[in-house]
């Protein structure tokens, strides 16, 4: 029977993994997606410690991290479409000067 | 026992598919490895009884996000792979040490928890589901970060129609 340890410690994995494609890809939306990976990783923990303490508290929060990552998502990617005019790229290192 | 293994099962495509994401080489692909761990996610809430969360999961994740990304993977056309050029002045190394940093906290904080003595999970569910049980909780308890998100969700629709427009 799995318990709460178990849970945990695949979801820092998890969290880890989303955390090292923030640092090591270039790719904009693979970025996005690596983020989305670890509010993945973050709603299985908050799942994990509510069943833990028998309330559905933590799903609860887990549903406002939903909405949270769906505007992120949309915000987000309309940011990216405008970069994308703009350069013609979408590696983050072609936008590192703020002014043009 | 069945517990256990489907645990161990979903663990390993959750874990084997997050990798796959971050190494997949064309955008597309990255989306479609993400798919596939987020349906393992739902399952893993399956196993936890947090059935309605998991219905949830599906269709806002693998049903709306996901297919948002695919959207935009579809909408920009490079002419050259993204990660074509490589900047002089990017630290690859650096960033695989924080990220083997982070790893190594979390490796602690597991060593020191598997080393502590071991609590019981709670088991107050009942057989029919758990969606009367989460309806009550967010609209009654949480009944205003319930809607101060929606205003949330709206803002956010606004946002991304102004930035996206052509002639912005």
């Amino acid at each position: 029977m799995p318990t709460l340890n178990h849970f945990l410690v695949l979801s820092g994995l998890l969290f880890a993994i989303g955390t090292a494609g923030v640092f090591l890809r270039r790719n904009l939306i693979t970025i996005l997606l690596s983020i989305e990976i670890m509010l993945n990783a973050v709603n299985l923990t908050f799942v994990a410690v509510g069943r833990h303490l028998g309330t559905v508290d933590g799903q609860i929060i887990t549903f406002f991290v939903m909405t949270v990552a769906a505007a992120e998502a949309a915000v987000g990617l309309a940011i990216v479409i405008q970069l994308f005019r703009l350069r013609e790229s979408l590696n983050p290192d072609a936008f590192t000067s703020l002014k043009w | 026992m069945g517990t256990a293994i489907a645990f161990y099962i979903l663990a390993a495509l959750i874990l084997t598919g997050g990798v796959l994401v971050i190494t997949a080489k064309s955008a597309v692909h990255s989306v479609v490895w993400l798919v596939g761990t987020i349906i393992a996610i739902a399952a893993l809430y399956v196993v936890q009884h947090a059935e309605f969360l998991a219905v949830i999961q599906v269709l806002v994740y693998a049903g709306g996000i996901v297919v948002l990304y695919l959207f935009v993977v579809m909408l920009v056309n490079l002419k050259r792979p993204a990660e074509a050029i490589v900047h002089p002045q990017r630290r690859e190394r650096t960033g695989l040490l924080l990220g083997g940093a982070l790893l190594a906290q979390f490796a602690a904080v597991a060593f020191y928890a598997f080393n502590s003595p071991q609590v019981g999970t709670a088991a107050t569910y009942s057989a029919r589901g758990n969606v009367e049980a989460v309806a009550r909780a967010l609209y009654v308890e949480y009944l205003v970060p319930f809607e101060v998100a929606s205003v949330l969700l709206l803002v956010a629709m606004v946002g991304a129609i102004v930035l996206a427009r052509r002639d912005a």
